[in-house]
């Protein structure tokens, strides 16, 4: 079986150089299924399945065979070296069988050397085959008319009827009378015909394609009598180590050889170390959250306590008024956000805080001028599906405002949020936002950078510029972006700034405490790392296992590409 | 974050010189704003309808600016080049004035039927202005940007333009039957009632998105003038005959609206972007309004404010140490006028009417950094000392997870949003009784429902990846959502493992050794009599499957279904 597999020779276009072919040729094989526990068992130690071991098979088994040891001794009367295509016509073998012996004496080091050709011939279909011998349809109709003619609808019956038939009437051989008695007749208009397509398939069976013209030939090959096929074959010449007598060799050393201390006389097959191994049969983590663990760490690492977020459902009043923003704003639209019908409200707020949060919205307060409109408690209560993390750092600075005296605090979170808008390859309407939050008294716009760049540190990104931007909760606020190098621009990483007066009094945090925070989606630098560009081939039931199976680690600091290369031991 | 767009060409003549597009797109992002998009015309058409439709069209290079949400007055060409213009200490930021005219004032007249629809209106005049092609248009966009943004699609305010030479007032803002209004409307030939008007338009691919505003309602808004000529019906169209062209010179601008506030921003940004082109620069001429109460307003407020701030406060907010005179010098150069005053640590700063934004001290902070360069701002690591604490149950979700790859299950992440049918039909179960949340304005029937179980995502996800190898084992450890009225939101999340082994033959023991794994990963030993845990089964609804349940402590559950062949085991990590 081995030897089919290696000796698809004929092929077109397939690489037919050693353990590539071996490898396809085994997980395409449907008796072969690399993952199958079966793999596991201890008789396949013994019989290795082909092209997931390192140590191939083929030598031992192969390298005596009968087809080996002729190519051996013919080369060795040879004048230089011989074809593989020769010889296998000349023992009257298949060609793979003598590509199979090569294939074996290669592995055994310095025996053989080998040479690739390919050359370029004209070969028969089946059809043409069939015509060469039987001659062409057109030729056969003719001659199945007897001189007083034959019916047309019998004619169109025989098996070469309907093509014969327009052929045969195109090369004016043959005429249809249409006024015969009993339906169309057909009769001969010449005597004889010469089956000239007949004569050139003949030719080229008997080797000799090369007397036929260009335009001949194409006209074959559109009748899809011809085809073209390229042969891939060795010339075989002496190697430094040319012997006709091989012994077989060793694949395992056993405990027996051992014992007996045979293995000192006994030759070793050498491992194919161009082959692949054997994957072991292992669970995997999907990468994106392998991603997540390691932005988890880099919090851990910082020194930031993880928020509580196991609450998707939120109301908006955390999720939108106790972060100041408007009622009236776009992202509370039904366009953009998830709202429940089921539980539509949210029954329990805390009504002291609410009505601070009124206030500040409708009239202002704490140094502000407000928004200057009218607030709704009902709107408030309307559920939803939170639409960002920063609901859940609301919580979390709400009740660190009830702990007195204010204790400064680092806070992170990575959790779903969900959004109900136009979906596209980047975007999902549930994603993962990786948040962070830091609240103590005096810190400023150049903490809040400082605190950005240890952390894009810890991700490998250096190069990082703030762009003015707006968010209706912070201010301050600063877009992040870092210089892609393989884009050779600018691209942005995250968002940040200090959350507005208007947010944080209202909770009863101190007036000198300033909260810096920043946040960013974890599946766009996930994306950017495995390379992938469709975020379903991602997130989701869609995914493709395989991608899981074969994720690298997430090493986020370090750099991507090729290990240095290093001799080999 | 709307995007305005403008000609190149005009902008840099405005601006008084040329930028590469790299100098253009660096200036644009120290002052907060994003070059998007360098394109043209004819460029925008063959993207979308193909390069056929495009020939012909203008291939004059626009740039496409992404202006932040809150800075109305960057919404159009000339407040752009205002304010980079100031930024750059080429210009002043002019004084916006409104003076009365020397005749009579226009009145706007507000009755009380307005009051359950659309209940307020403020006016002004752009007296004597010169428009020319480039002017007009980016007039109108003005208004379009507007609608779309602060205005809410026209829901909050609806801005109405007019020939005032065409119109004689007083005017008055009503409301009416919609079959008692009839009026020629903007671009029409003849004139249609409010009805038929709203059957036209339902076709109509720009105004269909405003009809439900008034739709339903018993009375529509109507603005007349003395004569009864239908100056708008707002928010969905005006009347053709007060229509404003490029010859205009004097033009009656209307804002109606719900949110007062807003219609007062909104007609200041108009009239301060365009009284530039008045004979009289940035002078408008007031209007009178008159509220049903009789009150008499007049308008536009153009009103400028005065803030005071402490130089060291924006020191320790940004993080930087400059003289209170720089400071007040950055934030002069961001249309926010500023002197030194008092103790010298005291800085007044004037907010001009186009900037709305600036509704805390902390907003004028921020532009004193922007002015200042955030990047020039030098960093530093608060010192905060803090210890790291995870949070319980992602510290048992993490430690699992390690474990149940370790078992040679594989990770699969599914969705938390799916439809009713995939955690009830499909699982054999009636919808009422999963206790699962519902949306209530899902586009598709994938985001019908909160997941109650992992278990759907986990057998899409088998079926998506059927040419996989077999056998295939998968877990996930995500959270799923019920209904609980004892939560202030009424539901809560319940952390799930949830895994799945899909094989020729069902594997049951497979699933079983790794519940048994599991248990002994949380140290919980078998036997129920040792307070450990157990197995039962019980039935399931649906066709043919057994369903067992493990006791004690796990509600959780394995389950043989008759195809394809999977077995599966849920638990609730909270419990642990």
């Amino acid at each position: 079986m081995l030897f089919k597999l290696l000796g698809i020779f004929w092929d077109r276009g397939k690489d037919p150089d050693g353990s590539k072919d071996v490898t396809t040729g085994a997980v395409s094989d449907p008796g072969i299924e690399p993952r199958f526990p079966a793999l596991q068992t201890d008789s396949l130690l013994f019989e290795p399945p082909a092209g997931r071991d390192t140590r191939s098979a083929l030598g031992a088994t192969m390298a005596d065979g009968p087809v080996a040891e002729v190519l051996l001794r013919r080369l060795e009367a040879a004048d230089g070296g011989l074809d593989s295509a020769e010889l296998a016509t000349e023992l009257g073998v298949e060609h793979q069988s003598v590509v199979g012996a090569v294939k074996s004496l290669q592995a055994l080091g310095q025996i053989i050397e080998t040479e690739l050709r390919s050359t370029k011939r004209w070969e028969l279909t089946t059809e043409g085959e069939e015509i060469a011998q039987e001659g062409s349809h057109e030729a056969r109709v003719f001659r199945s008319i007897p001189p007083e003619g034959l019916p047309q609808s019998e004619l169109m019956r025989l098996p070469s009827g309907k093509v014969g038939f327009s052929k045969a009437m195109s090369n004016k051989w043959i005429r249809v009378d249409k006024s015969a008695a009993d339906g169309p007749r057909v009769f001969r208009v010449v005597d004889s015909v010469e089956d000239e397509v007949q004569r050139r398939l003949q030719l080229v069976r008997g080797g000799q394609a090369e007397k036929l013209g260009e335009k001949e030939r194409s006209e074959l090959r559109k009748r899809k009598l011809l085809t073209e096929v390229t042969l891939k074959t060795y010339w075989v010449s002496k190697g430094s180590a040319f012997s006709t007598s091989i012994s077989k060799q060793e694949t395992e050393l056993s405990p027996e050889m051992i014992s007996s201390g045979s293995w000192r006389d006994r030759p070793f097959k050498p491992y194919n170390f161009s082959a692949h191994g054997v994957l072991p049969d292992s669970g995997h983590l999907h990468p994106l959250l392998k991603v997540r663990s390691q932005f988890r760490q880099i919090f851990l690492e910082m020194g930031f306590t993880e928020m509580p977020t196991d609450n998707y459902i939120e109301s908006s009043f955390w999720n939108f008024d106790a972060l100041f923003q408007p009622q009236q704003h776009p992202a509370r639209d039904q366009h953009d956000t998830f709202f429940l019908r089921d539980p539509a409200q949210a029954q329990q707020l805390p009504m002291d805080y609410v009505h601070r949060v009124k206030r500040t919205h409708s009239q202002g307060g704490y140094g502000s001028q407000g928004y200057k409109y009218n607030w709704k408690l009902d709107e408030a209560r309307k559920n939803l599906l939170r639409t960002h993390t920063t609901a859940a750092s609301a919580r979390a600075l709400y009740r660190l405002a009830q702990k007195k005296p204010f204790t400064p605090a680092k806070y992170f979170s990575i959790d779903r949020v969900f959004r109900n808008e136009t979906l596209d390859a980047t975007h999902l309407a549930e994603f993962h936002q990786i948040e962070g939050v830091v609240a103590d008294h005096g810190l400023t716009l150049g903490h809040l950078m400082g605190v950005l760049r240890e952390f894009f540190t810890k991700l490998g990104i250096t190069q990082l510029r703030f762009k003015p931007a707006y968010n209706p909760y912070t201010e301050p606020s600063m877009e992040i972006f870092s210089y892609h190098q393989g884009l050779k621009k600018w691209v942005e990483v995250g968002n940040s700034g200090i959350f507005r007066p208007e947010m944080l009094l209202p909770m009863g945090l101190p007036e000198n405490v300033s909260v810096i925070a920043w946040g960013l989606s974890l599946e766009r630098p996930t994306m950017i790392k495995y390379g992938i560009n469709n975020i379903r081939e991602l997130v989701g039931h869609k995914v493709n296992l395989q991608m899981v199976y074969d994720s690298p680690l997430c090493r986020l600091d370090a750099e991507r590409g090729p290990p240095s290369t290093q001799e080999a031991a | 974050m709307p995007t305005v767009s403008v000609k190149r060409d005009l902008l840099f003549r405005a601006l008084g010189r040329t930028y590469t597009d790299e100098e253009f797109d660096e200036l644009c992002f120290e002052f907060g704003l994003e070059l998007d998009e360098i394109t043209s015309e004819k460029e925008i058409i063959s993207k979308e309808q193909g390069n056929e439709k495009a020939h012909g069209a203008s291939d004059v290079v626009l740039y496409k600016i992404d202006v932040p949400a809150n800075r109305y007055d960057l919404l159009c060409l000339e407040g752009l080049v205002r304010g980079l213009q100031v930024f750059k200490e080429r210009i002043k930021t002019p004084m916006y004035k409104r003076v009365m005219p020397k005749g009579e004032v226009q009145k706007l007249i507000i009755t009380e039927e307005t009051a359950k629809i659309r209940p307020y209106a403020v006016a002004a005049v752009l007296r004597n202005i010169k428009f020319t092609k480039d002017r007009y248009d980016s007039f109108i966009e003005l208004q379009e940007k507007l609608h779309q943004n602060i205005c809410r699609k026209r829901a909050l305010v609806a801005i109405g333009t007019h020939d005032l030479d065409t119109l004689s007032g007083p005017f008055t803002y009503t409301a009416k039957k919609p079959s008692d209004i009839k009026f020629k409307p903007l671009n029409k030939s003849k004139e249609y009632t409010a009805c038929e008007l709203m059957n036209i338009y339902k076709t109509d691919n720009q105004l269909k998105h405003y009809l439900h505003i008034i739709e339903n309602k018993p009375l529509y808004p109507v603005i007349y003038d003395s004569n009864g000529v239908v100056l708008s019906m707002p928010p969905i169209i005006n009347g053709n005959h007060s229509k404003i062209t490029v010859n205009t010179k004097n033009v009656f601008i209307e804002c109606t609206g719900t949110d007062f506030t807003k219609a007062k921003i909104v007609l200041d940004v108009i009239v301060t972007m365009f009284s530039e082109y008045c004979e009289n620069q940035f002078t408008v001429e007031a209007a009178e309004v008159v509220f049903p109460n009789g009150k008499l307003h007049t308008f536009p407020e153009l009103a400028y404010r005065k803030e005071m701030v402490r130089a060291d406060l924006i020191n320790k907010k940004v993080g930087i140490r400059e003289t209170p005179e720089n400071l007040a010098k950055l934030l002069t150069r961001m249309c926010l006028k500023s002197e030194v005053i008092g103790d010298g640590n005291q800085i007044e700063v004037e907010i001009p009417p186009t900037r709305a934004d600036i509704i805390h001290a902390c907003d004028i902070i921020e532009d004193a950094a922007i002015a200042y360069g955030y990047n020039n701002i030098q960093m530093t690591l608060p010192k905060t000392y803090t210890i790291a604490n995870q949070f319980p149950l992602n510290k048992l979700t993490e430690l699992l997870r390690q474990d149940m790859a370790a078992a040679g299950f594989t990770e699969a992440l599914t969705f938390a949003l799916c439809s009713q049918e995939d955690i009830a039909d499909k699982l054999g179960m009636d919808i009422s009784a999963t206790k699962a949340v519902h949306i209530s304005n899902p586009k598709t029937a994938e985001f019908q429902v909160a997941r109650t179980t992992l278990l759907p995502g986990l057998l899409k996800t088998l079926a998506a990846n059927r040419k996989m190898p077999l056998p295939l084992k998968l877990f996930e450890i995500s959270d799923i959502v019920i209904k609980d009225s004892s939560r202030d939101v009424g539901a809560r999340n319940y952390r799930h493992l949830c895994a799945v082994y899909y094989n020729k033959n069902p594997g049951f023991e497979i699933i079983h050794g790794l519940l048994d794994r599991i248990m002994q990963l949380l140290d919980v030993p078998p036997g129920e009599k040792k307070g450990g845990y157990a197995i039962k089964a019980s039935e399931v609804s649906a066709g043919s499957s057994k369903k067992q349940q493990s006791s004690r402590k796990t509600p959780s559950a394995l389950l043989t279904m008759p195809k394809p062949l999977t077995v599966w085991i849920t638990i609730h990590c909270g419990k642990f």
